[in-house]
């Protein structure tokens, strides 16, 4: 059983994105980090045929008692990570209420077959609309700079850590992020992770 | 994830339900592990090949369900305890063998398929319920309701189909797969080197004593419905079976599987805790007859939850039909009463509708101002369509076979078929599939097309395969189709990988389940074998690929195969292959709306790494997207987009 406290019970997390974006890497890194933590966490992830491009989605329900069903329900989302803008608001419509908090990354990943882009500012706009407490991260714009866009995903994760939302904090990442990015690639990681901690105002 | 072979019992762990079905028959000490990829039942055999050296198993990727369960069944046989692993499709693939292993009886191992359903479709071509088909194949059936679950379910089947004698089935769904939960670990058993050996025992007319041939029917059809009847014995003080609620609940709910926990926390989210309870079944068939008539003693009132077919609710109907009188006054909610779907996933707030109304409660998840905003926002926010990965092959081959066939100009067109390919149906495949049913059908379906002249059929017909469905089910119409002298095109997709399931290896390879190295079967040796002419490109040299396609429509006769030779994008990325060009668009040369070409590239074409710039209205390269294979420049008419040799 976790020594740290859960703002509410179970507490639901949701990472929203496009299939090929990582998603399923970020919630099994923060679905390790839970367990180590002495939590009981249910993830479901997309798989199949929508990580072809399509909207996915991970929903971690974390709780100090008991295992949940793992899809959450309408309206009960506690935090949603958002990897895409329009992704974000789509989770935000079906798992949103007032007191949820958002941490999005403003690039959007424009759908194919001509499907067109909602504007920006407006999805935006909406975005805050829906969630008083949204954190825009720039992350895809800051992986770039470090040279892929691969490493958004982790600047991501430190953003949700540095944002002191969940009960987990950086010193329960590392170990993990140690054990999956071998060599050289662990500190360009952990860069990014930092990154992402100080972009969530830590 | 070596966690699977941690020999640390007690101890506890984050597992993918698939992770949890491979460490149960570990656990429960199997020789032999035999599947064929599908989704969402993919993740389990990698798991046990991984950890196959240093537990002496013998895990492989069988050529088809078919095969993989008679793999098992030879293990069996010989007295090894053996798994296999499927998909509900592979179901319908492996059943004929099923009902003759039924007949005989396994051997002295037991045996032990693992279905993954999956409700709503989500990772199928199809929608099917596997449940319906263990029931007339007379396999008891097990269906577990979470990830630990799954695991002891896994080691507890071996027991029970050692003392049925028969294979017995646990059935999970995708939510089950592919969860990932808290799982406490059980006991690794000891390193068995147990000798295989096959029994000598044969008397034809004791079903005792014959091993593994059947007939005179009626008396080996007999002791299947006795050992039927055992395991019902056997499930009636099952653990795997639990109440949860009040002596005497106003409605009992009688769920299973993954819809167990919906059941509970829609009952926890209305409060009705003291008026509804909840009977969670685990061993679905053969029913626990006289456990379900108990409960159903308790209540007036009985909703029915699970996924897909009115399984249970059939059979605990049918039950209570032979139980009147004492069951008139019984009302029935389900899938007959339209409270749930026969078809789709279930979910926490479905059940809690179903509820709402039996109960005649009401619930209200979040603030109703909010909803409405809510309900604004969704209408700026568009649909997704899926698509083939930027750098796929499958692009290439598919704008191929469109300007063949636009060139050719008799109205062919393509039979579809099973794997990442199956989008051709879809924009993504530019709309070329015309047809897409089970794997291998797309060569079938040609078969009958390409024989029908006499009936002043004149359409060029071609058909697609990816290498991995090749050696699954195309290779018997591929025969068919030369002996009975039929006139289409076999295009294979070979992209080295069996990718739309996550890469698994398969004969064409060189790999084997485990990474050890395999024997190359060779695909384009056995096309010219089988008497098919056969010729292979590369469909990034997309002129080639196409004139080599249209001329080999143009001969219109027999049976000619295309194989169509370039890796997955993805399997490229995972073996660090590196791009081969950095692309640009020349705003200069690109001209947007005025071209003509109604912005082909975004459009029709597709590959995600193309967008509009949004200021000029140019086509411009999404950097976070792209992988550079350089396919794009060769579509464009206006010659706007730019490759230029990577570097470094
Ligand atoms: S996984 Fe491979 S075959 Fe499938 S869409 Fe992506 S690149 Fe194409
Ligand atoms: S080069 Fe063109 S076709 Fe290839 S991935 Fe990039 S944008 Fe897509």
């Amino acid at each position: 059983m976790s020594r740290q406290t859960l703002k509410k019970e179970p507490f639901n997390l949701i990472i929203s994105g496009v299939g090929g974006q990582g998603n399923v890497l970020l919630s099994a890194f923060v679905g390790e980090a839970l367990v180590n933590e002495g939590f009981m966490i249910s993830v479901a992830d997309t798989f199949g045929v929508s990580q072809r491009g399509g909207s996915v989605t991970s929903h971690i329900k974390i709780s100090k008692k008991t295992l949940y069903s793992s899809v959450t329900l309408k309206g009960k989302a506690d935090v949603i990570l958002g990897m895409e803008p329009v992704e974000t608001l789509r989770s935000l419509v079906e798992f949103g209420n007032p007191d949820v908090f958002v941490i999005v990354n403003p690039r959007p990943v424009y759908p194919s077959g001509g499907v067109a882009y909602p504007d920006l500012d407006e999805v935006k706009k909406s975005i805050v609309k829906l969630s008083s407490q949204t954190k825009f991260v720039s992350a895809t714009e800051e992986a770039l700079k470090m040279g892929n866009p691969i490493y958004a995903n982790i600047i991501l994760l430190g953003s949700l850590v540095g944002a002191g939302i969940l009960p987990i904090s950086k010193e329960s990442m590392m170990p993990i992020l140690e054990e999956h990015f071998p060599g050289k690639m662990l500190d360009t990681n952990i860069e990014a992770f930092n990154k992402g901690m100080e972009l969530a105002g830590h | 994830m070596s966690s699977i072979a941690m020999n640390k019992p007690g101890t506890t762990v984050l597992l993918m339900g698939n992770e949890a079905v491979a460490r149960g028959a570990i656990e429960a000490g199997i020789g032999v592990a035999a599947a064929y990829p599908g989704s969402p039942s993919s993740e389990v055999l990698p798991a046990i090949a991984g950890v196959a050296k240093e537990m002496n198993i013998h895990a492989e990727w069988s050529v088809n369900e078919k095969v993989a369960t008679e793999v098992a069944a030879g293990a069996s046989f010989a007295g090894i305890r053996s798994f296999v692993v499927m998909k509900q499709n592979g179901v319908n693939v492996a059943v004929d063998f099923i009902v003759n292993l039924n007949m005989t009886g396994i051997g002295e191992g037991g045996m032990v398929i693992f279905v993954a359903d999956d409700p709503g479709g989500m990772t199928s071509s199809n929608e099917e319920d596997s449940r319906t088909i263990t029931k007339w194949l007379d396999n008891p059936l097990l269906e577990p309701s979470s990830a630990q679950e799954a695991k002891e379910m896994t080691k507890w089947a071996y027991e029970l189909s050692e003392a049925v004698n028969l294979l017995t089935f646990v059935r999970g769904v995708t939510r089950i797969s592919y969860t990932k939960s808290n799982v406490v670990l059980g006991e690794l058993p000891e390193r068995r080197e147990k000798k295989a050996y096959f029994p000598e025992l044969w008397d034809m007319y004791n079903p005792k004593k014959s091993k593994f041939t059947s007939g005179p029917f009626p008396i080996y059809h007999k002791p299947l419905h006795e050992k039927l009847e055992k395991a019902r014995e056997i499930f009636e003080t099952s653990t795997f079976n639990r109440y949860r609620g009040p002596e005497n609940p106003d409605v009992l709910v009688i769920t299973c599987g993954a819809c167990t926990s919906y059941c509970t926390e829609a009952v926890d989210e209305l409060r009705a805790g003291d008026r509804v309870g909840v009977l969670k079944l685990g061993t679905t068939w053969p029913l626990p007859e006289k456990l379900v008539a108990k409960h159903l003693s308790t209540t007036k009132k009985v909703l029915f939850v699970e996924e897909m077919d009115p399984f249970v609710e059939q059979s605990v109907m049918e039950l209570a039909a032979s139980l009147l009188p004492t069951t008139c006054d019984l009302t029935f909610y389900g899938a007959r009463s339209g409270h749930l779907t026969p078809y789709n996933e279930q979910s926490t707030n479905l059940v809690i509708n179903a509820l709402m109304d039996i109960l005649g409660t009401t619930y209200q998840p979040r603030d109703l101002t909010y909803d409405r905003e809510a309900k604004e926002a969704i209408k700026i926010v568009p649909n997704r369509p899926i698509n083939m990965c930027p750098g796929c092959s499958h692009r290439a081959t598919f704008w191929a076979v469109k300007k063949a066939l636009q060139l050719d100009g008799r109205k062919g067109f393509l039979c579809g078929d099973i794997g990442c390919y199956s989008m051709g149906f879809a924009g993504p495949g530019f709309f070329q599939s015309r047809t897409m049913h089970a794997m291998g059908s797309g060569t079938g379906v040609a078969n009958g097309l390409g024989n029908l002249k006499h009936f002043g059929f004149d359409q060029p017909v071609l058909a697609i395969t990816g290498d991995s469905t090749f050696f699954h089910a195309t290779m018997p119409a591929l025969v068919n189709g030369v002996y009975n002298n039929s006139n289409f095109i076999l295009l294979i997709v070979d992209n080295s990988a069996t990718a739309m399931t996550g890469f698994q290896p398969h004969p064409g390879t060189g790999q084997l389940a485990t990474g050890e190295q395999a024997t190359v079967v060779d695909m384009e040796g056995l096309c010219r074998a089988i008497g098919a002419e056969v010729k292979v490109c590369d469909p990034f040299d997309l002129d080639n690929a196409t004139a080599t396609l249209l001329g080999m429509m143009q001969q219109d006769a027999g049976v000619r195969v295309i194989i169509m030779r370039h890796m997955c994008q993805l399997v490229k990325d995972k073996r660090k292959i590196p791009r081969k060009y950095k692309m640009h668009v020349d705003s200069e040369k690109c001209l947007a709306d005025t071209c003509g070409c109604d912005m082909l590239c975004t459009r029709l074409f597709g590959c995600p790494g193309l967008m509009v710039d949004r200021e000029t209205g140019k086509a411009s390269i999404d950097e976070a997207l792209c992988v550079g294979c350089g396919l794009c420049t060769d579509i464009c008419p206006a010659n706007a987009i730019i490759r230029e040799e990577a570097i470094g």
